[in-house]
């Protein structure tokens, strides 16, 4: 019977089936970071127990750690201190391979594992994060888990799961100037809704998604949660295979050309089966923008708030009048010229190279409007390094943007780099709930490109009008 | 983990849809390194103001939903991240239960773990669930988890699924790891078949 992508991954890794249909799923990879971890190590050492497989384990601070320049001099706040020296004193203790803040690999988590060559096609690979998802891209199941089962995994190496159902994402055609993997998986969530990908792995296919770079395809699947999804995945093909080839935990030599046999046979066969098929025309995505505070509330730079008034269902009606109120925003008005107090370029959604490279793009030449931060954060120490070596760093600080070291840093609101209430940012990360970014902020989630034009001009801006 | 078999308690209405983990725990609230005492945090950015004090419109700062052990809500209950202490804020909290027309997948997973039992009702159910709730002093829902039904004030029944595997689990108050554990020579083997090119992490 002809497989999908996620079919085959997923027989590949069953150790057992039990009765009901559950399985005992194997893990190649499990990333542990420092905020999602201490309650799975303490649980460990309560029953005695020891990490399965160090060789499949790796570990790395980012959710709370400073961005700023001095930040490994400074002290951080006491219980992020205090959660990263856990975090320290564990992978002392079970022996898990580590990138500390002085290392220049550390980073996000999601940036430093397909960076690293530690993701690869093929592989299951989880961590305490949602946003696992995002390694997807390099044809891997990946998935994000909550702490009991972060616990499950360094003590089995297993998961128990059930298969999730297929859905297969087809954005056919070319992308126009100005559009990015963010725009079409804005455009595919404000589609599909929220829970559109619920209980689904969504796979990306079509000419469109072959055409996208690595980091174009990290932006996707990283997205497809945001989509209910439990995963997302694109099928491996050469421009998987050139992005891994020599990478440092990639395999080398001989062991790489029977890797890439082997993810050769992956992709899903011909006349699969799909249980929800979704289609795009990608000449029909324009850059997008959110306006309200779930990442479906999505629409085209050119288009304007949605009128609650024209909502039929009262709960709905009611919580677009909410959405408003908390955005600041009128029903009817035009979304770009919105003025904007941040602007955030980064998070595990936009903070690799090719990112940089398109928000510099943009910024050079130019300056940051009065009055607007820019927060420019390098997904992991190695891009920084990179992104200086480019000349990307001095275009942004010529810029009057702010360059600053790895993490995930505003984003979520859990390190110093938050947003104060009532403050309005463009923002390339992943959520805009009410509250995300610090208490009170009003998140517009887009892409690095818009976000840079948004710096330039002050307010949201098709980025168009600037290239 | 704690067993859950039957639970007849106080019900809270909250009819919102797609409330996410950022609602049910804001991230500052997540760096603990424990699991207990973040019930005072659930629901912070809407039960309390910026000062502290409280919202008086919010259902659980309500008698007698204070004491509210379920919680009747909208679709898409939990999405977003996959932090554990969504499950754990609402357990330490209080509540045991959640019915809600769908639940995001992270979610409703670490849910179970937590001896948290998360219920799919329909939209049109979950509606009436919500008019019992109502009731202030009479909310009182009872979740009957080993005959799956949830029993209305008026003693009518609502039949629901579950896994088998996790009511097993919930009835039992069984630790997965244990269970797993019971297929070592099976995952012992699994690990002698990983073909060699597959690349290791060296241990630091």
């Amino acid at each position: 019977m002809p497989r999908t992508l996620f079919d085959k991954i997923w027989d590949a890794h069953v150790v057992n089936r039990l009765e009901d249909g559950t399985c005992v799923l194997y893990i190649d990879r499990h990333l542990v970071h420092e905020v999602t971890s201490p309650q799975a190590f303490e649980g460990l050492r309560m029953a005695g127990r020891k990490v399965r497989r160090v060789e499949n384990t790796i570990a790395v601070v980012d959710h709370n750690v400073p961005t700023g320049p001095d930040r490994l001099t400074e002290a951080n706040e006491p219980e992020s201190a205090l959660q990263i020296a856990t975090l320290e004193q564990n992978v002392r203790d079970f022996g898990v391979t580590y990138f500390p803040m002085s290392d220049a690999r550390q980073g996000i988590v999601h940036v430093v594992g397909p960076e690293q060559g530690i993701s690869l096609p093929g592989m299951t690979i989880v961590c305490g994060d949602s946003h696992t998802s995002t390694h997807g891209a390099l044809g891997a199941l990946a998935f994000g888990i909550g702490t009991s089962e972060v616990e499950h995994v360094l003590a089995t190496q297993t998961l128990l799961q059930k298969p999730a159902k297929n859905m297969l994402v087809r954005v056919d055609g070319k992308l126009t100037a100005g559009c990015t993997g963010k725009d079409i998986m804005l455009a595919v969530i404000g589609k599909i809704g929220t829970a559109g990908g619920t209980g689904h792995v969504m796979e990306f296919a079509g000419e469109a998604i072959s055409a996208l770079d690595m980091a174009g395809r990290l932006t996707m699947c990283n997205m497809s949660i945001e989509a209910g999804a439990r995963a997302g995945l694109v099928a491996p093909d050469e421009t998987t295979f050139e992005y891994i080839r020599g990478r440092p935990y990639a395999p080398k030599g001989e062991d790489f050309d029977r890797a890439v046999e082997y993810w050769k046979a992956l992709p899903s066969d011909e006349g699969a089966h799909y249980d929800v098929v979704v289609e795009l025309r990608a000449e029909d995505i324009i850059p997008q923008v959110t306006w309200g505070t779930s990442p479906e509330t999505v629409i085209p730079i050119t288009g304007s708030v949605p009128n609650p008034a024209t909502e039929q269902d009262e709960a709905k009606r009611a919580q677009m009048e909410r959405m408003l109120s908390y955005m600041g925003l009128q029903a009817g008005q035009k979304i770009a010229g919105t003025k904007v107090d941040v602007v955030f370029i980064g998070s595990c959604t936009n903070s690799r190279i090719e990112d940089l490279r398109a928000a510099a793009a943009v910024a050079k030449g130019r300056h940051v409007a009065d009055g607007v931060r820019v927060l420019v954060v390098p997904g992991s120490g190695l891009v920084k390094q990179q992104a200086e070596a480019e000349g990307l760093a001095q275009i942004f600080t010529d810029a009057g943007f702010e360059w600053r070291e790895a993490g995930c840093s505003m984003c979520l609101g859990m390190n110093p780099d938050k947003l104060k209430p009532g403050e309005r940012c463009a923002s390339t990360s992943n959520r805009n709930f009410e509250g995300r970014q610090g208490p009170g902020g009003r998140t517009h989630l887009l892409s690095p490109a818009m976000a840079a034009a948004a710096a330039i001009t002050g307010k949201i801006t098709d980025v168009r009008e600037l290239v | 983990m704690d067993k859950f078999t039957t639970l007849t308690a106080t019900t809270a209405p909250l009819n919102i849809d797609n409330i996410d983990t950022d609602k049910i725990i804001p991230a500052r609230f997540l760096k603990t390194i424990k699991r207990t005492g973040l019930g005072k945090n659930a629901f912070a950015d809407m039960r309390y103001n910026r000062d502290g004090s409280e919202k008086p419109d919010f259902v659980l700062n309500q008698e007698p939903y204070r004491r509210a052990e379920i919680l009747v809500t909208g679709d898409n209950f939990g999405c977003g991240s996959s932090r554990e202490h969504a499950p754990w804020a609402l357990k330490d909290f209080g509540i045991r239960c959640i019915i809600a027309p769908s639940f995001a997948d992270i979610f409703f997973n670490n849910s179970f773990k937590n001896g948290l039992l998360p219920i799919a009702l329909s939209r049109d159910i979950c509606d009436r669930l919500r008019e019992d709730a109502a009731m202030g002093n009479n909310a009182k829902l009872t979740v009957d988890l080993a005959r799956q039904v949830v029993i209305r004030p008026s003693g009518e029944e609502i039949p629901f699924d579950v896994d088998p595997f996790r009511k097993h689990c919930l009835l039992n108050g069984l630790d997965d790891i244990d269970l797993t554990l019971e297929h070592e020579t099976a995952i012992d083997a699994y690990e002698a078949k990983v073909p060699s090119w597959q690349p290791k992490i060296q241990g630091a």
